[in-house]
Protein backbone atom coordinates (compact mmCIF):
# COMPACT_ATOMS: atom_id res chain seq x y z
CA UNK A 1 0.00 0.00 0.00
CA UNK A 2 2.71 2.21 1.18
CA UNK A 3 4.69 1.47 -2.25
CA UNK A 4 1.29 2.88 -4.31
CA UNK A 5 1.44 5.76 -2.57
CA UNK A 6 4.69 6.80 -3.45
CA UNK A 7 4.21 5.43 -6.85
CA UNK A 8 1.67 8.41 -7.25
CA UNK A 9 3.29 11.06 -4.87
CA UNK A 10 6.58 10.33 -6.85
CA UNK A 11 4.99 10.61 -10.15
CA UNK A 12 2.66 13.53 -9.30
CA UNK A 13 4.96 15.75 -6.98
CA UNK A 14 9.02 14.31 -6.96
CA UNK A 15 9.68 13.31 -10.83
CA UNK A 16 6.85 15.97 -12.28
CA UNK A 17 6.91 15.09 -15.95
CA UNK A 18 6.97 18.41 -16.58
CA UNK A 19 9.27 20.13 -14.76
CA UNK A 20 11.69 17.42 -13.88
CA UNK A 21 11.65 15.30 -17.06
CA UNK A 22 10.55 17.57 -19.62
CA UNK A 23 7.73 15.48 -20.86
CA UNK A 24 4.68 17.74 -22.77
CA UNK A 25 6.95 20.63 -22.94
CA UNK A 26 4.88 21.43 -25.98
CA UNK A 27 1.61 21.67 -24.91
CA UNK A 28 2.85 23.23 -21.56
CA UNK A 29 4.01 26.05 -23.21
CA UNK A 30 0.96 26.33 -25.55
CA UNK A 31 -1.78 26.13 -23.94
CA UNK A 32 -1.11 27.54 -20.46
CA UNK A 33 -1.69 30.89 -22.20
CA UNK A 34 -5.45 30.34 -20.85
CA UNK A 35 -6.36 29.11 -17.32
CA UNK A 36 -9.59 27.59 -18.32
CA UNK A 37 -8.19 26.07 -21.40
CA UNK A 38 -4.53 24.35 -19.25
CA UNK A 39 -7.44 23.01 -16.31
CA UNK A 40 -9.40 21.33 -19.37
CA UNK A 41 -6.60 20.28 -21.12
CA UNK A 42 -5.30 18.87 -17.48
CA UNK A 43 -8.59 16.81 -17.11
CA UNK A 44 -8.13 15.39 -20.79
CA UNK A 45 -5.24 14.40 -19.88
CA UNK A 46 -5.38 12.97 -16.85
CA UNK A 47 -8.52 10.91 -18.74
CA UNK A 48 -6.44 9.98 -21.09
CA UNK A 49 -3.18 9.47 -19.51
CA UNK A 50 -4.45 6.96 -17.21
CA UNK A 51 -6.65 4.97 -19.65
CA UNK A 52 -3.34 4.31 -21.67
CA UNK A 53 -1.12 3.20 -18.72
CA UNK A 54 -3.89 1.03 -18.33
CA UNK A 55 -3.98 -0.35 -21.65
CA UNK A 56 -0.34 -0.39 -22.54
CA UNK A 57 0.10 -2.31 -19.16
CA UNK A 58 -2.33 -4.98 -20.39
CA UNK A 59 -0.86 -5.52 -23.56
CA UNK A 60 2.66 -5.67 -22.68
CA UNK A 61 1.80 -8.32 -19.83
CA UNK A 62 -0.21 -10.28 -22.09
CA UNK A 63 0.38 -9.91 -25.73
CA UNK A 64 4.04 -8.48 -26.48
CA UNK A 65 5.98 -10.03 -23.32
CA UNK A 66 4.57 -13.70 -24.44
CA UNK A 67 5.45 -13.51 -27.65
CA UNK A 68 8.69 -11.82 -27.72
CA UNK A 69 7.73 -8.88 -29.47
CA UNK A 70 9.14 -6.12 -26.38
CA UNK A 71 11.11 -4.28 -28.93
CA UNK A 72 7.94 -3.35 -30.94
CA UNK A 73 6.57 -1.43 -28.25
CA UNK A 74 7.32 2.18 -28.92
CA UNK A 75 5.15 0.74 -32.69
CA UNK A 76 2.56 -0.46 -30.76
CA UNK A 77 2.06 1.83 -27.83
CA UNK A 78 1.69 4.96 -30.21
CA UNK A 79 -0.91 3.54 -32.41
CA UNK A 80 -2.96 1.92 -29.56
CA UNK A 81 -2.65 5.62 -27.84
CA UNK A 82 -3.70 7.25 -31.06
CA UNK A 83 -6.63 4.91 -31.42
CA UNK A 84 -7.87 5.11 -27.69
CA UNK A 85 -7.65 8.88 -28.64
CA UNK A 86 -9.85 8.75 -31.34
CA UNK A 87 -12.25 6.36 -29.61
CA UNK A 88 -12.43 8.68 -26.41
CA UNK A 89 -13.40 11.02 -28.78
CA UNK A 90 -15.99 9.64 -30.28
CA UNK A 91 -17.22 8.12 -27.19
CA UNK A 92 -17.94 11.68 -25.95
CA UNK A 93 -19.02 13.29 -28.68
CA UNK A 94 -21.95 10.77 -28.62
CA UNK A 95 -22.60 10.67 -24.78
CA UNK A 96 -21.83 13.75 -23.39
CA UNK A 97 -21.45 16.93 -25.84
CA UNK A 98 -20.81 19.27 -22.67
CA UNK A 99 -17.74 17.78 -21.91
CA UNK A 100 -16.89 16.94 -25.50
CA UNK A 101 -17.29 20.40 -26.44
CA UNK A 102 -15.09 21.55 -23.54
CA UNK A 103 -12.02 18.82 -23.67
CA UNK A 104 -13.25 18.26 -27.59
CA UNK A 105 -10.41 20.01 -28.83
CA UNK A 106 -7.96 19.73 -26.52
CA UNK A 107 -7.95 15.58 -26.94
CA UNK A 108 -5.93 15.10 -30.54
CA UNK A 109 -3.28 17.20 -28.84
CA UNK A 110 -2.52 14.72 -26.64
CA UNK A 111 -2.00 12.08 -29.40
CA UNK A 112 1.57 13.60 -30.28
CA UNK A 113 2.40 14.89 -26.71
CA UNK A 114 4.77 12.75 -25.57
CA UNK A 115 3.83 12.78 -21.80
CA UNK A 116 1.98 10.16 -22.52
CA UNK A 117 3.76 7.83 -24.56
CA UNK A 118 6.84 8.82 -22.08
CA UNK A 119 4.74 7.13 -19.19
CA UNK A 120 3.37 4.49 -20.89
CA UNK A 121 7.19 3.20 -21.50
CA UNK A 122 8.85 4.26 -18.10
CA UNK A 123 6.06 1.71 -16.80
CA UNK A 124 7.50 -0.91 -18.60
CA UNK A 125 10.94 -0.22 -17.61
CA UNK A 126 10.43 0.34 -14.26
CA UNK A 127 8.36 -3.40 -14.64
CA UNK A 128 5.07 -1.99 -12.72
CA UNK A 129 2.33 -4.38 -12.30
CA UNK A 130 -0.87 -3.42 -13.66
CA UNK A 131 -2.07 -1.30 -10.64
CA UNK A 132 0.90 0.24 -10.37
CA UNK A 133 1.07 1.27 -14.26
CA UNK A 134 -2.54 2.55 -13.52
CA UNK A 135 -1.49 4.44 -10.43
CA UNK A 136 1.23 6.50 -11.87
CA UNK A 137 -0.20 7.10 -15.04
CA UNK A 138 -2.47 8.98 -12.96
CA UNK A 139 -0.48 10.46 -10.48
CA UNK A 140 1.72 11.86 -13.45
CA UNK A 141 -1.08 13.18 -15.41
CA UNK A 142 -1.82 15.03 -12.23
CA UNK A 143 1.18 16.18 -11.62
CA UNK A 144 1.11 17.74 -15.64
CA UNK A 145 -2.30 19.03 -14.62
CA UNK A 146 -1.01 20.81 -11.59
CA UNK A 147 2.48 22.30 -13.43
CA UNK A 148 0.23 23.85 -16.07
CA UNK A 149 -2.53 25.52 -14.15
CA UNK A 150 0.28 26.95 -11.72
CA UNK A 151 2.01 28.43 -15.02
CA UNK A 152 -1.23 29.45 -16.61
CA UNK A 153 -1.75 31.69 -12.84
CA UNK A 154 1.81 32.93 -13.12
CA UNK A 155 1.35 33.81 -16.73
CA UNK A 156 -1.83 36.04 -16.13
CA UNK A 157 0.19 37.98 -13.97
CA UNK A 158 3.15 38.59 -15.74
CA UNK A 159 0.76 39.66 -18.72
CA UNK A 160 0.13 42.92 -16.33
CA UNK A 161 4.05 43.49 -16.20
CA UNK A 162 6.78 45.67 -18.43
CA UNK A 163 9.03 43.03 -19.29
CA UNK A 164 12.33 44.21 -20.73
CA UNK A 165 11.74 43.67 -24.80
CA UNK A 166 14.00 40.59 -25.50
CA UNK A 167 12.05 38.57 -22.76
CA UNK A 168 8.37 38.99 -24.04
CA UNK A 169 6.89 36.01 -24.75
CA UNK A 170 8.50 32.49 -24.66
CA UNK A 171 11.64 33.52 -22.61
CA UNK A 172 9.65 34.71 -19.45
CA UNK A 173 7.79 31.83 -19.57
CA UNK A 174 10.84 29.59 -19.18
CA UNK A 175 11.91 31.26 -16.53
CA UNK A 176 8.78 31.33 -14.89
CA UNK A 177 9.03 27.35 -15.41
CA UNK A 178 12.83 27.47 -14.16
CA UNK A 179 11.59 29.13 -11.21
CA UNK A 180 8.67 26.66 -10.59
CA UNK A 181 11.47 23.68 -11.43
CA UNK A 182 13.66 25.29 -8.68
CA UNK A 183 10.27 24.62 -6.08
CA UNK A 184 9.54 21.45 -7.57
CA UNK A 185 13.12 20.00 -6.73
CA UNK A 186 12.37 20.56 -2.82
CA UNK A 187 10.26 17.83 -3.27
CA UNK A 188 13.15 15.19 -3.95
CA UNK A 189 13.54 15.51 -0.30
CA UNK A 190 10.15 14.21 0.61
CA UNK A 191 10.44 11.06 2.53
CA UNK A 192 8.01 8.06 4.38
CA UNK B 1 21.23 29.99 -54.57
CA UNK B 2 21.45 26.01 -55.41
CA UNK B 3 17.89 25.05 -54.38
CA UNK B 4 19.77 21.92 -52.33
CA UNK B 5 22.18 24.25 -50.83
CA UNK B 6 19.27 26.56 -49.78
CA UNK B 7 17.00 23.32 -47.75
CA UNK B 8 20.53 23.45 -45.57
CA UNK B 9 20.36 26.94 -45.25
CA UNK B 10 16.96 27.20 -44.18
CA UNK B 11 17.17 24.47 -42.14
CA UNK B 12 20.16 25.87 -39.95
CA UNK B 13 19.60 29.07 -39.96
CA UNK B 14 16.52 30.67 -41.26
CA UNK B 15 13.80 27.84 -40.07
CA UNK B 16 16.21 26.18 -37.37
CA UNK B 17 13.52 23.73 -36.00
CA UNK B 18 14.44 24.72 -31.94
CA UNK B 19 15.27 28.14 -31.77
CA UNK B 20 12.89 30.15 -34.80
CA UNK B 21 10.44 27.53 -34.89
CA UNK B 22 10.70 26.05 -31.52
CA UNK B 23 10.17 22.61 -32.23
CA UNK B 24 11.07 19.88 -30.18
CA UNK B 25 11.53 21.39 -26.98
CA UNK B 26 11.52 18.22 -25.03
CA UNK B 27 14.37 16.63 -26.11
CA UNK B 28 16.51 20.10 -26.36
CA UNK B 29 15.30 20.65 -22.57
CA UNK B 30 16.11 16.93 -21.29
CA UNK B 31 19.32 15.64 -22.79
CA UNK B 32 21.35 18.87 -23.29
CA UNK B 33 23.29 18.34 -20.12
CA UNK B 34 26.28 17.50 -21.59
CA UNK B 35 27.43 18.79 -25.05
CA UNK B 36 28.51 15.18 -26.06
CA UNK B 37 24.47 14.24 -24.80
CA UNK B 38 23.45 16.99 -27.66
CA UNK B 39 25.66 16.18 -30.03
CA UNK B 40 24.59 12.04 -29.63
CA UNK B 41 21.01 13.10 -29.33
CA UNK B 42 21.37 15.22 -32.38
CA UNK B 43 22.74 12.77 -34.96
CA UNK B 44 20.23 10.01 -33.62
CA UNK B 45 17.39 12.37 -34.64
CA UNK B 46 19.03 14.07 -37.62
CA UNK B 47 19.11 10.01 -39.01
CA UNK B 48 15.34 9.55 -38.04
CA UNK B 49 14.33 12.43 -39.85
CA UNK B 50 16.61 11.88 -43.09
CA UNK B 51 15.10 8.08 -43.58
CA UNK B 52 11.68 9.23 -42.72
CA UNK B 53 11.60 12.29 -45.00
CA UNK B 54 13.30 9.84 -47.88
CA UNK B 55 10.25 7.26 -47.26
CA UNK B 56 7.51 9.89 -46.64
CA UNK B 57 8.33 11.42 -50.06
CA UNK B 58 8.86 8.24 -52.45
CA UNK B 59 5.68 7.06 -51.29
CA UNK B 60 4.30 10.62 -50.90
CA UNK B 61 1.75 9.33 -54.19
CA UNK B 62 0.98 6.20 -52.67
CA UNK B 63 -0.04 7.07 -49.16
CA UNK B 64 -3.78 8.14 -49.67
CA UNK B 65 -4.31 11.40 -47.97
CA UNK B 66 -7.33 10.14 -44.87
CA UNK B 67 -4.66 7.99 -43.54
CA UNK B 68 -1.82 9.84 -43.78
CA UNK B 69 -0.48 10.86 -40.69
CA UNK B 70 -1.15 6.77 -39.35
CA UNK B 71 1.20 6.14 -42.14
CA UNK B 72 3.75 8.47 -40.84
CA UNK B 73 3.45 7.68 -37.35
CA UNK B 74 4.00 4.04 -38.36
CA UNK B 75 7.12 4.90 -40.64
CA UNK B 76 8.93 7.01 -37.84
CA UNK B 77 8.53 4.77 -35.31
CA UNK B 78 9.78 1.82 -37.31
CA UNK B 79 12.99 3.84 -37.91
CA UNK B 80 13.21 4.75 -34.34
CA UNK B 81 13.06 1.33 -33.26
CA UNK B 82 15.76 0.56 -35.80
CA UNK B 83 18.24 3.67 -34.60
CA UNK B 84 17.19 2.26 -30.22
CA UNK B 85 18.18 -1.06 -31.56
CA UNK B 86 21.48 -0.05 -33.24
CA UNK B 87 22.61 2.22 -30.44
CA UNK B 88 22.08 -0.05 -28.03
CA UNK B 89 23.91 -2.66 -29.46
CA UNK B 90 27.05 -0.19 -30.35
CA UNK B 91 26.84 3.02 -28.02
CA UNK B 92 25.60 1.36 -24.94
CA UNK B 93 27.20 4.55 -23.05
CA UNK B 94 24.88 6.66 -24.97
CA UNK B 95 21.98 4.66 -24.86
CA UNK B 96 21.91 4.58 -21.37
CA UNK B 97 22.98 8.73 -20.92
CA UNK B 98 19.45 9.58 -23.83
CA UNK B 99 17.49 6.72 -21.62
CA UNK B 100 13.37 7.03 -22.59
CA UNK B 101 14.38 9.90 -24.49
CA UNK B 102 15.61 7.60 -28.09
CA UNK B 103 11.90 6.26 -28.28
CA UNK B 104 10.44 8.93 -27.56
CA UNK B 105 11.95 10.57 -31.12
CA UNK B 106 8.62 9.15 -32.18
CA UNK B 107 7.09 12.29 -31.25
CA UNK B 108 9.44 15.05 -32.08
CA UNK B 109 7.57 17.37 -33.92
CA UNK B 110 10.52 17.83 -36.14
CA UNK B 111 9.94 14.97 -37.70
CA UNK B 112 6.13 14.72 -38.42
CA UNK B 113 6.31 18.12 -38.85
CA UNK B 114 8.60 18.11 -41.25
CA UNK B 115 6.89 15.08 -43.34
CA UNK B 116 3.48 17.05 -43.05
CA UNK B 117 4.79 20.54 -43.90
CA UNK B 118 8.07 19.37 -46.75
CA UNK B 119 8.53 15.64 -47.49
CA UNK B 120 5.41 14.65 -48.72
CA UNK B 121 5.07 17.69 -51.45
CA UNK B 122 8.82 17.43 -53.12
CA UNK B 123 10.93 14.54 -54.85
CA UNK B 124 13.10 12.51 -52.56
CA UNK B 125 16.41 14.25 -53.45
CA UNK B 126 15.01 17.52 -51.97
CA UNK B 127 13.34 16.13 -48.99
CA UNK B 128 16.44 14.36 -47.93
CA UNK B 129 18.44 17.72 -47.77
CA UNK B 130 15.73 19.40 -46.19
CA UNK B 131 16.05 16.47 -43.47
CA UNK B 132 19.78 16.83 -43.18
CA UNK B 133 19.10 20.58 -43.25
CA UNK B 134 16.84 20.33 -40.31
CA UNK B 135 18.85 17.30 -38.03
CA UNK B 136 22.04 19.40 -38.67
CA UNK B 137 20.23 22.41 -36.99
CA UNK B 138 18.69 20.77 -34.74
CA UNK B 139 21.86 18.93 -33.58
CA UNK B 140 23.81 22.95 -33.54
CA UNK B 141 21.12 23.87 -31.33
CA UNK B 142 21.18 20.66 -29.12
CA UNK B 143 24.71 21.34 -29.11
CA UNK B 144 25.30 24.50 -28.23
CA UNK B 145 22.61 24.38 -24.89
CA UNK B 146 24.38 21.31 -24.10
CA UNK B 147 27.85 22.92 -24.04
CA UNK B 148 26.65 26.06 -22.31
CA UNK B 149 25.17 23.87 -19.33
CA UNK B 150 27.92 21.59 -19.09
CA UNK B 151 30.08 24.49 -18.95
CA UNK B 152 28.82 26.23 -16.23
CA UNK B 153 27.07 23.55 -14.44
CA UNK B 154 29.86 21.36 -14.20
CA UNK B 155 32.86 22.87 -15.51
CA UNK B 156 33.65 20.81 -18.60
CA UNK B 157 33.21 20.75 -22.26
CA UNK B 158 33.08 17.83 -23.59
CA UNK B 159 34.04 15.53 -21.29
CA UNK B 160 37.15 17.79 -21.06
CA UNK B 161 37.39 18.85 -17.57
CA UNK B 162 38.96 22.71 -17.57
CA UNK B 163 37.68 23.68 -14.04
CA UNK B 164 40.24 21.98 -12.08
CA UNK B 165 43.00 23.84 -13.79
CA UNK B 166 41.05 27.26 -12.03
CA UNK B 167 41.78 27.39 -8.29
CA UNK B 168 38.65 28.58 -6.56
CA UNK B 169 36.03 28.88 -9.52
CA UNK B 170 33.08 26.45 -8.32
CA UNK B 171 30.83 25.36 -11.37
CA UNK B 172 27.36 26.19 -10.62
CA UNK B 173 25.53 23.26 -9.76
CA UNK B 174 21.82 24.33 -10.59
CA UNK B 175 22.94 24.19 -14.46
CA UNK B 176 22.83 21.02 -15.18
CA UNK B 177 20.18 20.35 -13.25
CA UNK B 178 16.45 20.34 -14.34
CA UNK B 179 15.87 24.28 -13.71
CA UNK B 180 18.82 24.90 -15.69
CA UNK B 181 17.74 23.54 -19.09
CA UNK B 182 15.00 26.16 -18.77
CA UNK B 183 16.69 29.28 -17.68
CA UNK B 184 19.51 28.31 -21.05
CA UNK B 185 16.71 28.22 -23.72
CA UNK B 186 15.16 30.97 -22.35
CA UNK B 187 18.44 32.86 -22.65
CA UNK B 188 19.13 31.57 -26.16
CA UNK B 189 15.39 33.33 -27.35
CA UNK B 190 15.97 36.40 -25.33
CA UNK B 191 19.08 36.25 -27.40
CA UNK B 192 17.41 35.90 -30.62
CA UNK B 193 14.76 38.09 -30.21
CA UNK B 194 17.36 40.96 -28.82
CA UNK B 195 19.56 40.18 -32.28
CA UNK B 196 15.96 40.59 -34.07
CA UNK B 197 14.75 37.11 -35.38
CA UNK B 198 11.82 36.61 -34.09
CA UNK B 199 10.47 32.85 -33.53
CA UNK B 200 7.50 32.05 -35.37
CA UNK B 201 4.93 30.79 -33.86
CA UNK B 202 1.82 30.91 -36.18
CA UNK B 203 -1.05 33.28 -34.53
CA UNK B 204 -3.29 30.93 -35.01
CA UNK B 205 -2.11 28.07 -33.61
CA UNK B 206 -1.85 30.29 -30.49
CA UNK B 207 -5.67 30.67 -30.45
CA UNK B 208 -7.00 27.38 -31.04
CA UNK B 209 -4.75 26.33 -28.40
CA UNK B 210 -2.48 24.07 -31.10
CA UNK B 211 1.21 24.10 -30.38
CA UNK B 212 1.92 23.53 -33.79
CA UNK B 213 3.73 20.76 -33.19
CA UNK B 214 1.30 17.55 -32.80
CA UNK B 215 0.81 16.06 -35.69
CA UNK B 216 -2.90 15.18 -35.49
CA UNK B 217 -3.81 18.86 -34.51
CA UNK B 218 -1.86 19.88 -37.58
CA UNK B 219 -5.25 19.19 -39.59
CA UNK B 220 -7.21 20.76 -36.83
CA UNK B 221 -5.30 24.07 -37.37
CA UNK B 222 -5.69 24.03 -40.85
CA UNK B 223 -9.82 23.49 -40.34
CA UNK B 224 -9.99 26.48 -37.79
CA UNK B 225 -7.73 28.62 -40.25
CA UNK B 226 -10.03 27.92 -43.55
CA UNK B 227 -13.00 29.11 -41.06
CA UNK B 228 -11.12 32.28 -39.51
CA UNK B 229 -10.89 32.82 -43.67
Amino acid sequence: MKGLILIMIGGALINNVVLNQFLGICSFLGVSKQMKASASLGVAVIFVMTISSAVASLLYDFVLKPLGLDFMKTIVFILVIAALVQIVEMFLKKTSPAVYTSLGIYLPLITTNCAVLGVALTNVQNEYNFVESVLAGFGTAVGFTLAIVLLASIRSRIREEDLPKPLRGAPIVLISAALMSIAFMGFSGLSF
Amino acid sequence: MNQYLERLYNGVIKENPTLVLMLGMCPTLAVSTTAINGVGMGISTTAVLILSNFVISLLRKVIPDQVRLPAYIVIVASLVTVTELLIEAYLPALYNSLGIYIPLIVVNCIILGRAEAYANKHTPGLAVMDGIGMGLGFTVALTLAGLLREVLGSGSAFGFNFIQYLPGVEPIGIFVQPPGAFFVIALFIAIMNAIGIKTRQRKLVENTGCDGCCATCAQRCEKAEEEAK
